[in-house]
């Protein structure tokens, strides 16, 4: 990749995080088309062969500690969460395919996370092992950093994209909010077309 | 599908199978000229079109790709341009009229004489086009029944004359259209249905819309989008006369010693050079494209670019201007089914000096997302939670309870936003790449400020329980690409004539968004086509005449 190349597409993530509702400015235009469809078909082997999934990238120490951040930008209440989707799996198929140059930023942040962690609660061992408000009271006071942002898009992107990449299992992101893929439609289509009145 | 070697001197080569090029390949096949297309992107199938948010949103797939075709960009000429993705557009067969919405407005009559009604304004080019509304208004009809457009018509005080109903009834409304309409009636103004590119019915062998609800950036995988690959592509290809030649990436336009053109030099997809003959060229590459390809196409005659003896090419770029705001309601609108929008209203469309500034616009009622992902990490309000129970609950209640008004406005011309070669970086191909130099005009932000606190009003009046506007900021990326090649009668202020030939270049013409004088209201495409159809009608003329393929060169004043 040359100078101009890794440069433009730092500029196309960013318009990814503050991508517009108007579609006009809402591209970002950041990968390699082989790499997400590597991503797809990762899934598809894992999910078809029935084996759990291997790492690419993450040891399974670090993917832990992932999986329990992921688990806190979208938690289990009353109904599944990140880690019930597997969105770990996402972050670690787009961190090896069509993310790579994010790994770096990952591994760093991986440091720092065990270094807040330490320095909170010296008792503790890793993030993942401490309890649910100990972890919410860490993340917050790295939420304003670009290592959160960076797990914080992954996990949301993943989390609501076609399960086909690994991370909406069972469509669990889409059940949540009431999206349906049945991609065709009559109307009405919602509550207030239902009982408009042409005047 | 015709063939036709290189080596052949065919009537017309057309540059982009655009909304212009495709209307173009259209006409000037069907009266039975040899007509190759080159189109740089790939030529896709209904079946290549997913309902992928994903890919879409993190892929080139439907458009330019920076990483291949980079542009820089800086607001003013003292400043060092940086690699920014400020500039997109379509690349593939059909160009931007496979990923755009479909909106298809037409221009209003003042559109066409708006420094006549309003005089001039200091620091821009504002000025008039050399054609009219009523020049334009039977190629807007022939556009919407080519390609096929769903609508109502006569239900605005506000719409401009038509000779012609729409052919096909408007879309069924949604939610956010009954609520944009409760209150906008509200408030006294007048809502009515958003014209749609989008068939309603089934319409010359092709389906009707099977409300998917993935139309905005998306393409159609049944054809019933009314791109240029779904209708005036096949068409032109079933006259037998016709070649679209993907994978074609010109760098030149190449002029004879009388400055005729003689054809055009591109790369064929495994980047050999080829020069394709032909009698006459027709450039429909896109606002930013075909500007930069003029100023590439350099030589002796034209050292500083093809039909740019008065070096405005490239120059008067319009962006168009956008603001939005969002509102949150009661019931479920689900309004992730079916098309972007349904109503809108024009009552803001003319200037107005009482507001103290130069603009107009239009506003419609839309979902405003591209899908899940899109409403997850832009839907929600500035003090909604961005992680944790909060978040997830915020989301999961207001997903399918959320719309938006979406507003689409005017940018003035200014000689100091163009096009231009950027000396440094240099595409996939060796070419130099495309240099944006950008500042938007004072009224362009006063007219977005307007059109926001409207929006708010609208959602307010409509009984929104919670309301916000994204803060208007400088327009600094756009895929309305316009007034690159300006029209005009006089050859010292303008690039093309009046229908669309290069006042320097007999046998040039160049027709798409480059054309407009000013930027109507930010829904270029349907005038783009009705622009290509009235273009390709005279170039018919002249052609069968024999006066276009014999003219010699005009020497410009």
């Amino acid at each position: 990749m040359d100078k101009n190349q890794s440069k433009t597409q730092g500029h196309s993530r960013r318009s990814m995080l503050t991508a517009s509702i108007s579609g006009l400015s809402s591209i970002w235009l950041a990968t390699h088309w082989p790499g997400i469809l590597a991503a797809q078909e990762h899934a598809h082997t894992v999910a078809e062969s029935g084996r759990p999934a291997t790492f690419g990238f993450f040891s399974p120490d670090q993917a832990v500690e992932i999986e329990s951040v992921a688990a806190q930008i979208i938690p289990k209440d009353d109904s599944p969460g990140a880690r019930e989707a597997g969105t770990i799996y996402f972050i670690d198929r787009a961190l090896t395919t069509f993310d790579q140059d994010k790994q770096a930023a990952y591994t760093q942040g991986l440091k720092d996370l065990s270094a807040k962690t330490s320095d909170l609660f010296p008792d503790a061992d890793k993030f993942s092992g401490l309890n649910s408000a100990q972890q919410v009271r860490i993340l917050t006071t790295i939420e304003k950093t670009p290592f959160f942002a960076q797990v914080r898009l992954h996990t949301i992107v993943g989390f609501f994209a076609n399960p086909e990449y690994g991370g909406n299992h069972e469509k669990i992101g889409w059940n949540l909010i009431g999206f349906e893929d049945k991609f065709a439609w009559e109307p009405p289509f919602g509550h207030y077309d239902r009982e408009y009145k042409q005047n | 599908m015709r063939k036709f070697s290189p080596a052949t001197q065919v009537d017309f080569v057309i540059i982009g199978s655009g909304a212009a090029g495709g209307a173009m390949a259209k006409e000037l096949s069907a009266s039975g000229f040899e007509v190759v297309v080159l189109e740089q992107g790939p030529r896709l199938e209904d079946r290549d079109f997913k309902h992928d948010e994903l890919k879409i949103r993190n892929t080139p797939a439907l458009v330019n790709d920076h990483a291949l075709q980079p542009n820089t960009f800086r607001k003013t000429a003292q400043e060092k341009a940086q690699l920014a993705p400020t500039i997109s557009y379509g690349r593939c067969v059909g160009g931007g009229t496979v990923h755009y919405t479909g909106s298809q407005w037409r221009l209003h009559e003042i559109d066409f004489i708006e420094r006549s009604r309003w005089g001039a304004i200091k620091g821009t080019g504002f000025a008039d086009w050399p054609i009219t509304y009523a020049d334009l208004e039977p190629f807007y009809v022939k556009a919407e029944y080519e390609f096929g457009v769903s609508g109502t018509s006569g239900g605005s005080p506000f719409d401009p004359a038509r000779s012609k109903p729409y052919p096909l009834p408007p879309m069924p409304i949604k939610s956010a259209g009954v609520l944009f309409e409760r209150g906008c009636r509200k408030l006294e103004l007048h809502p009515i249905p958003v014209p749609s590119a989008i068939l309603s019915q089934p319409y010359q062998g092709r389906q009707a819309c099977n409300h998917c609800g993935f139309c905005e950036w998306y393409g159609c995988e049944r054809g019933a989008k009314s791109s240029s690959l779904a209708s005036v592509i096949p068409a032109a290809e079933k006259t037998g006369h016709c070649e679209i030649r993907t994978g074609s990436y010109v760098r030149e336009i190449s002029v004879d010693k009388n400055g005729r053109v003689t054809g055009v030099i591109y790369f064929d997809s495994r980047k050999q050079e080829v020069f394709q003959k032909a009698k006459a060229v027709v450039l429909c590459a896109n606002g930013s494209e075909s500007p930069r390809l003029l100023l590439l196409s350099k030589s002796k005659l034209f050292p500083d670019g093809l039909a740019n003896s008065n070096g405005l090419v490239g120059k008067y770029l319009m962006l168009g201007g956008t603001a939005s705001a969002s509102g949150i309601f009661d019931e479920p609108l689900n309004e992730f089914k079916s098309v972007m929008a349904t109503r809108a209203i024009e009552d803001f469309y003319d200037s107005d000096a009482k507001r103290g500034f130069y603009g107009g616009g239009r506003i419609d009622g839309r979902w405003g997302f591209m899908g899940p992902i899109g409403y997850a990490l832009g839907g929600l309000p500035p003090d909604a939670p961005l992680w944790g129970t909060g978040y997830k609950n915020f989301v999961k209640e207001n997903f399918n309870r959320t719309m938006t008004c979406q507003s689409y406005m005017t940018s003035l011309p200014l000689e100091t936003n163009n096009i231009t070669l950027d000396p440094d970086v240099k595409d996939a191909w060796g070419l130099a790449a495309m240099r944006v130099t950008y500042k938007e005009h004072p009224d362009g932000l006063k007219v977005k400020q307007y059109f926001l606190e409207r929006s708010l009003e609208i959602l307010e009046a409509a009984g929104a329980k919670k309301k916000w506007g994204n803060p208007v900021r400088e327009t600094t990326s756009s895929g309305h690409l316009m007034g690159t090649c300006r029209m005009g009668n006089d050859p010292k202020t303008s690039v093309v004539d009046k229908f669309n030939r290069a006042h320097d270049v007999p046998n040039l013409f160049i027709v798409d968004g480059s054309s407009f004088v000013t930027s109507g209201r930010n829904h270029p495409t349907c005038t783009i086509e009705a622009l290509a159809f009235r273009a390709a009608d005279n170039i018919v003329t002249s052609a069968k005449s024999g006066g276009l393929f014999q003219r010699s060169a005009v020497k410009s004043a």
